[in-house]
């Protein structure tokens, strides 16, 4: 059962209620009494309250209550930013609420109804008057920091939130001497998560014991306490955060909103619950965006191809707030992954975090270092056709050689473990790379032009050490927790503190559990996502759960084996030291007939007849674990794609991804993570972007305008992996949730820019979309 | 002004007056007990919302509860035989075919009409007849293959 159930790909724990409808989410929640909240979200991106009438809508039917924001006065304090990042000159703005004077991006909340059901809710938001004076405004964040730039907070001169700076080695020098150099601009543009379930949120306030319960669609349950008591006052031991079945998340739902805090207050106030369910329309324009960088890169480097220097500046659009965990994002998890797989000897990064009259910006899979690989590897394969060196050798050139226990980066990190080299080498040799090679110099058939890409990423994940977390401005701690519960029959429970939502960990788990004291991962049941019910834990990003949260369950379970180790000696007659374990089973050693399984020793330790002396009796341990050092996985993936050149069309024609997370617990669960996060990367690459016109109006407002990837148009994508275990984690595994994001858009945008290389073509801007790679070769051609 | 409907949802009868704008999918959900259809957009495009309707598949957002009166809805909560999974069910669970499962309740259903229509698809027949379902977690490819294992579990029966 141990060695064979860590590294099966089981069918998943989690799978029955979902594929019956009997999940609940918490849209699905319905309590007595429960009314409806729907937000009067602002038309305009900039502007004055003048004046907010709520007297026809107050007298609409159904309609419970009206608040707007003079009515919250005292009553929630702003929205908080929780990465405050040092040393940055950051500036955080007031975020109310409810706006009260000035809105500042199209979905600012400036009034709430409450009514008996949401139609009634709607009806009369429409009956509100907002009388609205307009204010300039500004969305491109390279834009919005030049002086002249509308100001989107009027304490905030250039709209600059923060100017972060890392730097290594003597980049000038490397500059200076460079004979080769290479610059770039790189737009990241805006992104929208588009998690299946929309945010939403019920509130049920009991007046008697001033008792406040919260389900929510978050990612993060604790944290979500945490800050809603801070916001609204109640004391967190009489909050409880329920994270039900949660239908996505991608970074969207790691922020607590505006929203939420204003449902809980509605429930306050009117002493019934409240539910909020947010229309997708609404989280187009108010749930946290990814992306939106502007980059200026720079590489230096030899002519035979070894770099020698990086340098880049970054203007993040951070939105018209600072949200939960934004500032955190284009700069530790970015600038310091800046040197990726390879030796780079000096690099230096400026990043200006910037105000824009856009919608708050948060994590979205793969959170800065998409964006930081997206920089290295596109300069990789400008600098490789610079100097006619193919991109797969410029890349063997750079790696950092193989190493199993720390490597020091320039940019002050150490990487856990890694072996690039061997990873790249497998991944050609699979997807047939050098066949590929010679299809395509045989020239385009029928004016398609075939292209191949390639890049190699590591990222940064298992966040992380909490004094790190401390030190990098995080507000608050970065471990996890996991309390094992063996009953009387040798049934498991688990209690978690991170809160999966789609990642599978109520499987991977339960393997984690089964493999270490050998019972089925059947009898194991994990529970996460009410605070009332787990332990502290952090909540699920970064991709860490399994990489800090199975750390944390691992050793707890360990603890469980060690415990019933020596009971079963005490009811064997043996010595601790003779006894040994294999497969659920605690024996003699050399006398496999004296033995007791772990079931024996849960009855035992559960009815506690026959102790040994001193031991207490029940079988339940609990671990808090904060990790050493983060965990650093990585990857190669190839794309090979056709582009039509009389209409532009970019057909992906096949993807190979080949990926590091260690051990993997579930081979099928890491396929899964990988397929998606692939396709969310690719979506970048050739479809998805959010647009705002001159008025920072959201133009893709709905999803008839934000093209997401549907099932046709993709290419089946081929998984494999090599196996390089994290030398500071006790199973070995890294984290693979972000992976496939982090590779894939690059990766495609380099196989569409190789597939025009014949044309001229030098860079488009992303998505790929038919026309401007139409136009692009156009221009190129001089038409 | 409310208006009568007799609608029939997994075999049960629904005797209710409704508001004439009342959509199919809130209908179904506010019975209360019957919340596996889900409601992922405001503009018909991502099929979290698809059930059968008279045994084809509708999205029940952009229908009235209204134009199902007298018909018979199938959700995913029908869609099992018993105690018995549905071979799609059954294939969804097989091959990882969903990850957070918000989509798949629509998804599930829009695979049963696809079959229905088309009972050996191949893999390009599966992507292009699931187009009009959004799924963000799993990148379609173990939804893809789900399908085919239920096509072939179904043909053999």
């Amino acid at each position: 059962m141990s060695s064979r159930i860590f590294g099966s790909g089981i069918r998943r724990r989690e799978d029955p209620r979902l594929i019956t409808g009997a999940a609940t989410y918490t849209d699905d929640i319905t309590l007595p009494g429960m009314v409806h909240a729907a937000m009067l979200r602002s038309l305009h991106a900039h502007a004055r309250i003048k004046n907010i009438d709520t007297r026809e809508a107050s007298t609409a039917p159904g309609v419970l209550a009206i608040y707007t924001g003079t009515d919250i006065d005292g009553e929630l304090q702003p929205v908080p930013c929780a990465w405050l990042l040092p040393s940055a000159d950051l500036k955080v703005a007031s975020y109310p609420c409810i706006a009260k004077d000035i809105v500042r991006y199209t979905g600012d909340i400036v009034a709430v109804v409450v009514a008996e059901n949401p139609y009634q809710a709607y009806d009369a938001l429409e009956l509100i008057q907002v009388d609205y004076e307009e204010l300039p405004t500004v969305i491109d964040p390279e834009a919005a920091a030049k002086s002249d730039a509308p100001q989107v907070h009027k304490d905030i001169p250039g709209n600059q939130a923060f100017h972060w700076v890392v730097t290594g080695g003597d980049v000038d020098a490397a500059f200076k001497n460079a004979e080769v150099v290479i610059k770039e601009r790189i737009i990241q543009q805006r992104l929208i998560p588009n998690a299946m379930e929309t945010r939403a949120a019920v509130a049920q306030y009991e007046q008697a014991t001033g008792e406040l319960t919260l389900w929510n669609t978050t990612q993060n349950p604790h944290i979500a306490r945490f800050i809603c008591s801070a916001v609204t006052g109640i004391p967190e031991d009489r909050l409880r955060v329920i994270a039900p079945e949660v239908g996505g998340g991608f970074g969207s739902k790691i922020a607590v909103y505006p929203a939420d805090f204003i449902t809980i207050f509605c429930s306050k106030k009117l002493g019934q619950p409240v539910k909020w369910t947010e229309t997708r329309s609404e989280n187009y324009q108010a749930t946290t965006h990814g992306r939106d960088h502007v980059q200026d890169v720079e590489l230096a480097g030899t002519k035979d191809g070894k770099i020698t220097g990086l340098r880049c500046t970054v203007y993040a659009g951070m939105g018209a707030y600072l949200s939960t965990a934004a500032p955190g994002i284009p700069t530790i998890l970015h600038g310091l992954m800046l040197s990726g797989c390879y030796q780079i000897p000096a690099v230096k990064e400026d990043v200006y975090g910037i105000y824009t009259n856009g919608v708050p910006v948060e994590a979205y899979r793969g959170a800065g270092r998409p964006e930081a690989t997206f920089m290295l590897e596109r300069l990789l394969d400008l600098f490789a056709n610079k100097i006619g060196m193919d991109p797969a050798d410029i890349r063997q050139k750079n790696f950092i050689p193989k190493f199993e226990d720390g490597h020091d980066v320039i940019t002050g990190l150490t990487y856990d473990s890694g072996d690039y080299p061997a990873g790249l080498t497998k991944l050609l040799s699979h997807a047939g790379y050098n066949e590929l090679r010679t299809k395509q110099a045989s020239g385009p058939k029928d004016n398609r032009y075939l292209g191949i890409g390639i890049a190699s990423y590591v990222e940064i994940c298992g966040l992380g050490p909490s004094q790190v977390a401390g030190a990098i401005g995080f507000q608050g701690g970065l471990w996890e927790s996991a309390i094992v519960r063996v009953h009387p029959t040798g049934k498991v429970h688990v209690f978690i503190g991170a809160s999966p939502h789609g990642q599978g960990e109520e499987t991977t788990f339960a393997q984690i559990v089964a493999s270490e004291i050998g019972v089925s991962p059947d009898d194991v049941k994990v529970f996460h996502g009410d605070t009332d019910a787990t332990p502290m834990g952090w909540g699920t990003y970064g991709s860490r759960t399994t990489a800090v949260g199975g750390a944390a369950l691992a050793l707890a379970v360990r603890k469980i084996r060690d415990k019933a180790k020596i009971l079963s000696a005490h009811l064997l007659e043996a010595s601790v030291e003779d006894m040994e374990y294999a497969d659920g089973k605690f024996f003699v050693k050399g006398s496999p007939d004296k033995v007791k399984t772990i079931q024996d020793v849960a009855l035992m330790a559960n009815v506690a007849w026959n102790m040994p002396e001193g031991m207490e009796a029940g079988l339940e341990e609990s671990t808090f674990y904060d990790p050493p050092n983060f965990v650093f996985p990585y990857g190669s993936h190839l794309a090979v794609v056709e582009v039509d050149a009389d209409t532009g069309q970019v057909e992906l024609i096949k993807y190979v991804a080949l990926d590091d997370c260690g051990p993997q617990i579930n081979p099928t669960i890491v396929e899964g993570q990988v397929h998606g996060g692939v396709v969310q990367g690719i979506g970048q690459a050739l479809w998805e972007e959010a647009i705002y016109d001159n008025n920072a109006q959201l133009v893709t407002g709905s999803m008839l305008d934000y093209a997401l990837p549907r099932a046709d148009g993709l290419p089946p994508i081929e998984v494999i992996s090599t196996t390089t275990p994290s030398p500071h984690h006790p199973l070995g595994v890294k984290g693979v949730g972000e992976a496939g994001t982090i590779a894939s858009t690059v990766t495609v945008y380099n196989a569409v820019m190789d597939a025009l290389k014949p044309l001229k073509v030098r860079r488009i801007d992303m998505p790929f979309t038919p026309e401007r790679v139409w136009r692009a070769i156009q221009e190129a051609k001089g038409n | 002004m409310k208006v009568p409907v007799n609608i029939t949802i997994n075999g049960r009868v629904y005797q209710r007056e409704v508001e004439a704008r009342l959509l199919l999918v809130h209908f179904i959900r506010d019975l209360g007990t019957v919340t596996g259809t889900k409601v992922g957009c405001d503009t018909s495009q991502c099929g979290a919302c698809t059930v059968l309707l008279d045994g084809v598949s509708i999205k029940s957002c952009t229908t009235l509860a209204l134009q199902a009166d007298g018909c018979s809805v199938t959700t995913i909560e029908g869609l099992a035989d018993g105690g018995n999974l549905h071979p799609l069910q059954e294939s969804f669970w097989n091959k990882h075919g969903l990850q957070c499962g918000f989509c798949t309740p629509g998804m599930i259903i829009a695979s049963h009409d696809l079959l229905r229509t088309n009972p050996s698809p191949s893999e390009t027949e599966i992507r292009h007849g699931l187009e009009g379902n959004l799924c963000r977690c799993t990148g379609y490819q173990n939804i893809v293959r789900a399908v085919k294992e239920a096509a072939e579990m179904m043909t053999r029966k």
